[in-house]
């Protein structure tokens, strides 16, 4: 089982390294979630592979499973869909602004090209 | 139990919750006033805060009444508090040049400001690993609103690129807790503390690659080389009260940084002791030089004063990095000045912008800024200050660190690194100055054709409202020179703390026993 949930850790999180590094900001977006899959995965066997145990205390259990990692898990799933929401309203933000969806928008760093009024602060509506 | 502790977490929380319902029809001065009574009354608990602690040491707050290393724990010690104040200060100023016109736009920039300082509080009082990492994603996400309030495509850009390196950084982070949960069975930093000196030879290896690990998120939070690369876009094009804000939030990761060093990776942590330390001063050192680099060659203010604020970050962590009491308080009393600094240099920025019209931050020769005395005289200040010239904060700062690199193996390196730094800082901000100041061409010809938006709204005088939170962090920085004395005396006390971390585990696990029984 431990080899299993390595193995399964590692593709998530190798797949997801790789599609983070891709120009494009949907690709750039799963990745992101792969990456959150597989912390979430790690997460969960810090507190050891354990089959039938209980988490809370019962006096004929043979051993306990640790209920932490589990809360913790769930803090990081809560957070990371909260994240994956909003980077990709970003992103569909960025697709809108820019005029495509590459993670550089395609032009030269240069942020004098900007027209000033848009970069003003009392511009359009914010996020 | 001292409730006190929960105060600057409360209070930034129940602020943001009540300016969130600006759906109602909150109108903007109600949201600003709200807004500005919230910090303020922060600003009182801090002080209040900050007396209780100077007297008996360190406060800690068990959340839920749980001891302690089951429950997460809130401590408050003296480290914690000054960071608390300069945060609270460093937030009366941006919000003050925030209600001038920059909090238009969008309903929610008052809430998402009341959040980042509830972020970056939780972060500076929390006693458990975990807990760090839920409010390091409150501030972040806090921050990715305010990074996009007022939107351009320059903001959404940068933005895009500080999102999802700060997502990757926190994935690395859930790693590094999740690893150090695995071996050493707790997440309380004092429980951490005590444990970790009794790793097993066998878990050293995991135990150091987490530590690793923590510090890599830690210095991409502070900016440190070769994780900087995303700060100068995202803060030159972000609105100014925004970037000043900002200024605190590498200073997050050093605190990271010197927290784990000295309490988790300290004196007493066995075989893992002085982990961070070798690892830190060469890139410490790397940040200052590339910054430096990177300040000389800026064509645009902005983006000049963020290659300033790395180069303190690299300054600030050298301190650090020495590891001795001297080198900490030399680096704390140099954090104090580095923020207002360096907060002061964008919001000056931006009212220098203001007055350009067209030309917005290129370091080109153009038309006089308005009121080009002051605000120049402003300039000047805050170069002396920045670079590091006597007689301000900015020499003491870094007289002190290196006095206290002399004791230290590596005192030619810093010598050369730190003067060098400091002497293209200060090339760097003369040339702005002059380009800025003395090449003027002409008198106030501030509206170019076609340029609508400065043509409304530049006022043709002084623009006071927004010179008066430059000329507090200006005033702030002449305060730290003023109060020298006593405040290295705190810094020292600091230090010392950190460095014998007994009484902090004491507090936080002793505390514990006393409720259980």
């Amino acid at each position: 089982m431990e080899a299993l949930l390595a193995i399964i850790i590692a593709g998530l999180v190798g797949a997801g390294v790789y599609l983070v590094l891709r120009a494009h900001t949907f690709p750039v977006v799963l990745g992101l979630t792969l990456l959150s899959y597989g912390v979430n995965l790690f997460l969960f066997a810090t507190g050891r592979l354990t089959v039938g145990q209980p988490a809370v205390i019962d006096d004929l259990a043979a051993g306990y499973a640790d209920p932490l990692p589990q809360a913790l898990v769930l803090t990081a799933i809560v957070i990371a869909f909260g994240m994956t929401a909003f980077v990709i309203m970003l992103a569909l933000k960025a697709r809108k602004e820019l005029g495509n969806d590459h993670v550089d928008g395609r032009e030269d760093e240069d942020d004098r090209a900007e027209p000033r009024n848009e970069t003003r602060d009392a511009g359009e509506a914010g996020v | 139990m001292n409730h006190l502790v929960m105060a600057p977490l409360l209070l930034p929380l129940f602020a943001a919750v009540v300016l969130l319902l600006s759906r109602l029809g909150i109108s903007l001065g109600v949201r600003r006033g709200i807004n500005f009574g919230a910090v303020v009354l922060e600003l009182g608990a801090v002080i209040w805060l900050l007396l209780v602690v100077s007297g008996d040491g360190i406060l800690v707050y068990q959340l839920g009444d749980w001891p302690a290393p089951y429950g997460i724990s809130m401590v408050a010690d003296r480290l914690s508090v000054w960071m608390l104040l300069i945060t609270a200060l460093l937030a009366c100023a941006a919000l003050f040049y925030a209600v001038q016109g920059t909090d238009r736009g969008s309903r929610h920039f008052h809430s998402l400001f009341q959040l980042q300082i509830f972020g970056l509080n939780g972060a500076f009082l929390t006693g458990d690993l975990f807990n760090l990492f839920v409010f390091f994603e409150v501030l972040l996400l806090a921050s990715y609103g305010l990074l996009l309030h007022g939107g351009g495509p320059a903001r959404v850009r940068a933005g895009l690129h500080f999102v999802v390196l700060n997502l990757v950084g926190s994935t690395l982070f859930l790693f590094a807790v999740g690893t150090l949960y695995g071996v050493l069975g707790t997440l309380n930093m004092a429980d951490l503390a005590v444990k970790v000196s009794a790793t097993a030879p066998e878990d050293l290896g995991i135990v150091r690659a987490a530590g690793l690990l923590l510090f890599t998120v830690f210095a991409l939070k502070a900016a440190l080389f070769p994780l900087y690369l995303w700060l100068p876009s995202a803060y030159a094009s972000t609105s100014a009260p925004v970037a000043a804000l900002f200024a605190i939030m590498t200073k997050v990761g050093a605190y990271a940084i010197l927290r784990v060093e000295t309490l988790i990776f300290g004196d007493d942590a066995g075989l893992v002791s002085h982990l961070i330390e070798p690892v830190l001063l060469p890139l410490a050192l790397l940040t200052l030089g590339l910054a430096a680099l990177g300040a000389l060659s800026a064509r645009g203010l902005r983006r000049q004063a963020a290659y300033l604020l790395i180069l303190s970050i690299g300054t600030l962590l050298t301190a650090f990095a020495l590891g001795t009491n001297e080198g900490i308080a030399a680096g704390l009393y140099y954090l104090a000045h580095s923020t207002f600094a360096g907060a002061a240099l964008f919001l000056l920025a931006d009212v220098i912008v203001r007055g350009r019209g067209g030309l917005e931050d290129r370091l080109d020769p153009g038309p006089a800024v308005p009121a080009a005395p002051l605000v120049g005289s402003l300039f000047f200040l805050l170069a002396v200050l920045i670079s590091g010239l006597p007689p301000l904060s900015g020499f003491l700062g870094k007289w002190m660190l290196l006095r206290a690199a002399l004791d230290s193996q590596f005192v030619v390196w810093i010598f050369v690194v730190v003067l060098t730094a400091g002497l293209c800082s200060l090339f760097a901000l003369a040339r702005s100055g002059s380009l800025l100041f003395y090449r003027a061409s002409g008198g106030a010809a501030v509206v170019a054709a076609g340029d609508v938006a400065s043509a409304a709204g530049a006022p043709a005088g002084v623009d006071w409202p927004r010179l008066w939170p430059v000329i507090g962090l200006v005033a702030l920085c002449l305060a730290l020179v003023a109060a020298a004395g006593p405040l290295t005396e705190f810094t020292a006390e600091i230090a010392d703390a950190l460095l014998t971390p007994e009484r902090y585990i004491e507090a936080v696990l002793g505390d514990a026993k006393e409720v259980g029984a």
